[in-house]
C-alpha cells in the first residue's frame, strides 16, 4: 500500500523529492556539523519530512533549527513544539529578545519596525554557538529574483556573507562542499520546487502544516494594500482599522510583515485551486521585501535565510 | 505531470531574456506584483517600453550593467509539462556559466540574431551543448519582424548553421523562426510567417521527447552513505545514477570485486520492489561486506571501466589558470581523490574547432587532457552515461570548484574487480573449463577513444572479382583518415590460421566461421575489420553475420561476371582449374551464392576500383561510421 503511495507521485514531484533526498545526504556525507533551520513555514516542514525520508529507518542526523523573533504567531510556536514531539527530532531555540538584551542588535523603531532583519545576528550567533557548519534551508529559487541565482550548496565566507559574483559554479549533481574553517554552507534541497509543487507534495505526502495556511476568521487592517493581522507587535496608524475577515496566509514568518490573503480555502485541494489561479507571488504579502527593488539580494548579502 | 530542463544561450542583444520574458509572460507564469515591480524599474531607467529581460536579471550588478552574469533559474509550467529554465550568460567570459547551467539540461535554446546571421558566439554554443551532449538542441532565429519575416534569411541561417553542425555530434537539431519580442511563433503560431509549418516554441518544448540519452542500461549506484540505525539493519543510500535494479538481482562492489545479492530497497523511506535512473533509495544486501561512501554498486556482469588514468574533455571555469604540478581533488558521483594533470594533449579553440597546443588552460578554456587520479575510479564515458563520465576538479587551497570534466577513455586500463561474465552468446562451439573473461576496456570506450565505430565490411564474390584490391585501397583510405583498421584476406588466413583446411563445402564453412570469430574479436576491440572472403554460401555469411550487432556487418557483393573474372585470372587459377588441376574451384567446379540482400553491390565490371573504394566510404559516412573531417 505504502509502496502504491509512492507510485503515485507525479514524475515532476517523483524527480523533485529524489534530488532534494540527494542534496539533503550529501550534507551529511560532506559536512561535520549540518543543522536544518526551521521556521514554522510550509518549506521548512517539507524539508524535515524530506530529512526523515532521506534516513530512514534511521534517526535524523541532525538538529533542527528555530530562530524565534518573539512576534511569531501562537499557532507557529505550537506547531513547532508538536512537531519537534511527534517526529522526535532535536529542536533547539535561539531568541533575536536574547541578541536585543545582550546589545548585539539594537531594535528598530516606528509602525513599520520589524525584528525580521534582526534575526540575522541570532542566527549567525548560533551557527557560531553550535559551531554548524552547514545550515540546511527551505529557500526556493522560484520565490524571488535573487534566489533564482542561488546554488544548492551556496557557500557563506567567515562573515556569513553571500557573495553573489564569486558563486561556485555547480555542475552536474557533483557538490563541492569543501570550505576553510569559519566558513559554512546554506544549503537549499528545494531549489527547483515551486510553491505549487510545495502544496501538491503536502497532499500526496499528507503533510501536516500549521492552521495559519487554512481560512480562518482574524482580526486584520490594511496597510500599503497588504493585509496585516493585527497585533500588540504591530502599532496602527491613525485611521487603520482594524476589521474581522476571512483569510489564510500564504507565507509564515513574522507576524510583523506576513501579510494575509481573503480565501474560503480550507483544505490542502482547495489551497491548490486558489494558487494555480493566483495573479501575484506569495512574496508579495511580504513587507520586508516591498522595502527596495533588491531588498533580498542585500539581505541575504549580509548572511540573511 | 514531467519535467523539462531547459538551457538557454545567447547574449542579451540577441533577446534572450526578452524570449524567457515572453514565453513566462504569455504562459502565464508571470504574476501581477512581479510586472509591477518591472514597470516600476522600466520608468525608473528612462525606458519607453517595458524591458522584459529585468525578470530575470536579478542581481543588483547585472541591472546596473543591462548583462546577465549569472545563471539564473526560472519556473513555469503548462498543463502538460513543467519547465525549468537555467538562463545563461552568453558572452566568451561566461563559458562557464553557460557550462554550468548546461550540464543538466535536456535542451539547449540557441538564440541567433536574424539580422546578424550565424556569430561565432552561435556555433560557440553549438559547440558547448555538443560538448556536454544535451539530447535536443532548438535554434531560435529571433527578431524576424526586423527583417520583415524574410523566408529566404531565415532559410540562409538554416543553411549555414545546418552546415556547421555537420561537424559536431548534434542529432537532434531543430530551427524555429521567432519574434520573443512581438510573441511570434513563441506561444503562438505567427501568422506574419505562414510559410513555416514547424510548431511555436512552446508547443515544441511541451512535446518534445523526454529522456533521450538516459542511460537505463548498466546499474550504477554510488554509495552516497551508510545507514545503520542499529545492529540488524545496514543499508546503502544513494541516487540510481543509471539503468535499475530489483531484489534479488546480483550485484559487484567496486572496488573490493565482491558480489552479492539486493535484500531489500527503500525508496524515499518506504519499501519499493525495484529502483531505477533518478531515484534516492537505500539497498541492503544480503551480505555483511564493508561498503562505504565512494563505492560503486553495479549489476553483476555489467561493469564500469576501472582506472586510475582518464582522458577526457576538461573544461576550465577558474580565474586561477591550471597548474599542472599541482595536486587537485577530483570529485567524481561520491568518490573523492587526489588527482594530477599528467599532460596537456591540446586546447580547443572554440570558435574554429580547431586544436592548439597549450602548456596551461586559462578561465573559459576547453581542452584535451590526461589525469592520473591517487585511487581507482569506476566510470563510463560520458556519451554512454553522464552522471558517472563526469567530474569536477576543486583546488585544494580555495576549495573552489575549478574545472568540469567529461571522461574519453583510459590508458591505460588497470585489471577490472575480479568478476567475471559468462559469454551469453548461444550455438556457438566453446571449450569446456573455460569462461570469458570480461573486457577492462568497452568497444563503446574504444570507439570514443578511435573517434570512429567498429564495424565489419565483409566483401564477397567471385576469385578475381577484385575484393582484395577494393579491401586493400579502403583500409588504406581508413588509415589516412585516422581509423583503427583491420585486414582480414582469404589467401593470408589459409597461411596459418586456417593453413589445416582444405576447399570442401565443410571445410569452406570451417574456414569461414574461423573467419567470422576472428572479425568478430576484433569488432569488439573497436576495429573496422575488413574481410575479403570468396565465402560462397549464403548460409556462411548469414553466420557471421550473426556475430555482429545490426547495422555493423556491412555485406559487400564485389560483382563480377565469371567470364571477366576468368580474363582478368591475376592467378592463372582459372587457366588451372580449367585444366582440372584445381578441385572444388568457385565457379567452375563449385558454386556461388551471390547475396540475397547485400548492404552494398560493388559492380567491378563497369566501375574502376578508386570509384568502388568512394563509394565504400560514403557509405561509411552515411551510416555515421566513420566522420570526414571537416572543411
Amino acid at each position: 500500500m505504502q509502496v502504491q503511495q509512492c507510485n503515485d507521485l507525479c514524475a515532476n514531484l517523483k524527480h523533485l523529492e529524489a534530488e532534494a533526498i540527494f542534496v539533503i545526504r550529501e550534507v551529511v556525507a560532506q559536512c561535520e556539523r549540518p543543522v536544518l533551520l526551521f521556521s514554522g513555514g510550509k518549506d521548512s516542514i517539507v524539508l524535515v519530512e524530506l530529512a526523515h525520508r532521506a534516513f530512514a529507518p534511521g534517526r535524523l542526523p541532525f538538529p533542527l533549527l528555530h530562530v524565534d523573533t518573539g512576534h511569531n504567531f501562537a499557532e507557529t510556536i505550537e506547531f513547532r513544539d508538536a512537531l519537534a514531539v511527534r517526529t522526535g527530532a532535536q529542536m533547539i531555540v535561539r531568541y533575536v529578545q536574547d541578541s536585543i538584551d545582550q546589545g548585539r542588535v539594537v531594535e528598530e523603531q516606528g509602525p513599520n519596525a520589524s525584528r525580521n532583519g534582526l534575526q540575522t545576528v541570532t542566527l549567525l550567533d548560533a551557527l557560531a554557538e553550535f559551531r554548524f557548519d552547514a545550515a540546511l534551508g527551505g529557500a526556493r529559487r522560484d520565490e524571488e529574483k535573487a534566489r533564482a541565482k542561488e546554488r544548492f550548496f551556496s557557500h557563506r565566507n567567515r562573515y556569513g556573507q553571500w557573495e553573489p559574483k564569486q558563486q561556485r559554479p555547480e555542475l552536474w549533481n557533483l557538490f563541492n562542499g569543501r570550505k576553510h574553517v569559519d566558513e559554512h554552507f546554506r544549503v537549499f534541497p528545494l531549489s527547483n520546487w515551486t510553491e505549487l509543487d510545495i502544496w501538491h507534495y503536502i497532499r500526496s505526502r499528507t503533510i501536516p502544516v500549521p492552521s495559519l495556511y487554512f481560512a480562518h476568521e482574524r482580526q486584520v487592517f490594511r496597510r500599503n494594500g497588504v493585509l496585516l493581522a493585527a497585533s500588540p507587535f504591530v502599532p496602527r496608524f491613525y485611521g487603520e482599522r482594524v476589521e474581522m475577515r476571512q483569510v489564510r496566509f500564504r507565507t509564515v514568518g513574522d507576524i510583523t510583515c506576513t501579510g494575509a490573503v481573503e480565501s474560503a480555502a480550507t483544505t490542502v485541494e482547495e489551497i491548490i485551486v486558489e494558487i494555480a489561479a493566483a495573479r501575484v507571488t506569495e512574496r508579495a504579502a511580504r513587507a520586508d521585501d516591498q522595502r527596495a527593488e533588491t531588498a533580498m539580494e542585500d539581505r541575504k548579502r549580509q548572511g540573511y535565510f | 505531470m514531467d519535467l523539462l530542463r531547459i538551457a538557454t544561450a545567447g547574449s542579451v542583444d540577441d533577446g534572450k531574456s526578452t524570449l524567457i520574458g515572453r514565453l513566462l509572460y504569455d504562459s502565464k507564469a508571470i504574476f501581477v506584483d512581479q510586472m509591477q515591480a518591472i514597470e516600476r524599474a522600466s520608468r525608473q531607467r528612462g525606458d519607453a517600453t517595458l524591458d522584459l529581460a529585468l525578470l530575470t536579471d536579478g542581481l543588483r550588478a547585472e541591472r546596473e550593467q543591462g548583462i546577465t552574469i549569472d545563471v539564473a533559474y526560472r519556473y513555469f509550467a503548462t498543463p502538460r509539462r513543467k519547465f525549468v529554465i537555467a538562463d545563461t550568460p552568453g558572452h566568451i567570459q561566461y563559458t562557464r556559466n553557460m557550462v554550468t547551467g548546461a550540464s543538466t539540461a535536456e535542451l539547449a535554446i540557441v538564440l541567433i540574431d536574424a539580422r546578424r546571421g550565424v556569430l561565432t558566439q552561435s556555433r560557440r554554443h553549438g559547440y558547448l551543448a555538443s560538448l556536454l551532449q544535451i539530447p535536443h538542441i532548438v535554434v531560435a532565429v529571433n527578431k524576424m519582424d526586423l527583417v520583415g519575416f524574410d523566408q529566404a534569411v531565415y532559410a540562409a541561417i538554416v543553411a549555414n548553421y545546418t552546415a556547421f553542425a555537420a561537424g559536431l555530434a548534434l542529432e537532434n537539431l531543430h530551427f524555429i523562426p521567432i519574434s520573443a519580442l512581438q510573441g511570434d511563433n513563441v506561444v503562438e503560431e505567427s501568422l506574419r510567417m505562414r510559410w513555416y509549418d514547424g510548431p511555436s516554441l512552446l508547443h515544441y518544448l511541451e512535446t518534445v521527447e523526454i529522456g533521450v540519452g538516459r542511460n537505463l542500461t548498466d546499474f550504477r549506484f554510488p554509495v552516497q552513505l551508510a545507514v545503520r540505525p542499529n545492529q540488524d539493519f545496514r543499508g546503502y543510500a544513494g541516487q540510481v545514477a543509471s539503468g535499475s535494479i530489483a531484489a534479488g538481482d546480483e550485484v559487484a562492489i567496486l572496488p573490493s570485486g565482491l558480489t552479492s545479492r539486493v535484500c531489500s530497497i527503500l525508496a524515499s523511506g518506504e519499501p519499493a520492489p525495484a529502483a531505477s535512473l533518478g531515484d534516492s533509495v537505500v539497498i541492503t544486501l544480503e551480505h555483511e561486506l564493508d561498503i562505504s561512501r565512494g563505492d560503486m554498486i553495479v549489476r553483476k556482469g555489467q561493469l564500469p571501466v576501472v582506472t586510475d588514468r582518464l582522458e577526457c574533455t576538461l573544461c576550465w571555469l577558474s580565474e586561477e589558470v591550471l597548474v599542472p604540478s599541482r595536486e587537485y581533488l577530483l570529485q567524481h558521483t561520491t568518490h573523492q581523490m587526489r588527482a594530477r594533470i599528467l599532460c596537456i594533449h591540446h586546447r580547443v579553440d572554440v570558435d574554429t574547432l580547431t586544436h592548439e597546443e597549450a602548456a596551461t588552460l586559462t578561465l573559459n578554456e576547453i581542452g584535451q587532457v590526461q589525469i592520473q587520479t591517487a585511487r581507482l575510479l569506476f566510470y563510463d564515458p560520458y556519451t554512454a552515461n553522464r552522471a558517472t563520465g563526469s567530474f569536477i576538479l576543486i583546488d585544494p587551497y580555495s576549495h573552489n570548484t575549478v574545472a568540469a570534466g567529461m571522461i574519453l577513455a583510459s590508458t591505460p586500463p588497470v585489471a577490472a574487480a575480479p568478476a567475471r561474465q559468462t559469454s551469453t552468446t548461444a550455438n556457438r562451439p566453446r571449450s569446456t573449463n573455460v569462461t570469458w573473461e570480461g573486457e577492462t576496456l568497452s568497444r563503446q570506450t574504444r570507439e570514443v577513444h578511435n573517434g570512429h565505430l567498429a564495424a565489419v565490411l565483409w566483401l564477397t564474390g567471385l576469385s578475381g572479382a577484385g575484393k582484395s584490391t577494393v579491401a586493400r585501397l579502403v583500409e588504406q583510405r581508413l588509415f589516412d583518415l585516422g581509423c583503427q583498421t583491420f585486414y582480414l584476406d582469404g589467401d593470408n588466413v589459409r597461411h596459418g590460421l586456417n593453413g589445416d583446411l582444405g576447399f570442401s563445402a565443410a571445410d569452406r564453412k570451417e574456414n569461414i566461421r574461423r573467419v567470422a570469430e576472428v572479425a568478430r574479436l576484433a569488432f569488439m576491440h573497436g576495429q573496422l575489420a575488413i574481410c575479403a572472403f570468396i565465402s560462397p554460401f549464403q548460409a556462411d555469411r548469414d553466420l557471421a553475420r550473426l556475430l555482429i550487432p545490426q547495422g555493423r556487418f556491412l555485406e559487400i557483393y564485389v560483382r563480377c561476371s565469371a567470364e571477366e573474372c576468368a580474363r582478368r585470372d591475376p592467378k592463372g587459377l582459372y587457366a588451372r582449374a580449367r585444366r582440372g588441376e584445381i578441385a572444388e574451384f568457385t565457379g567452375i567446379s563449385s558454386p556461388y551464392e551471390p547475396p540475397l540482400a547485400p548492404e552494398m553491390v560493388l559492380d567491378t565490371e563497369r566501375t574502376a576500383p578508386e570509384e568502388a573504394v568512394s563509394q565504400v566510404l560514403e557509405e561509411l559516412v552515411r551510416r555515421r561510421i566513420v566522420k570526414l573531417p571537416m572543411g
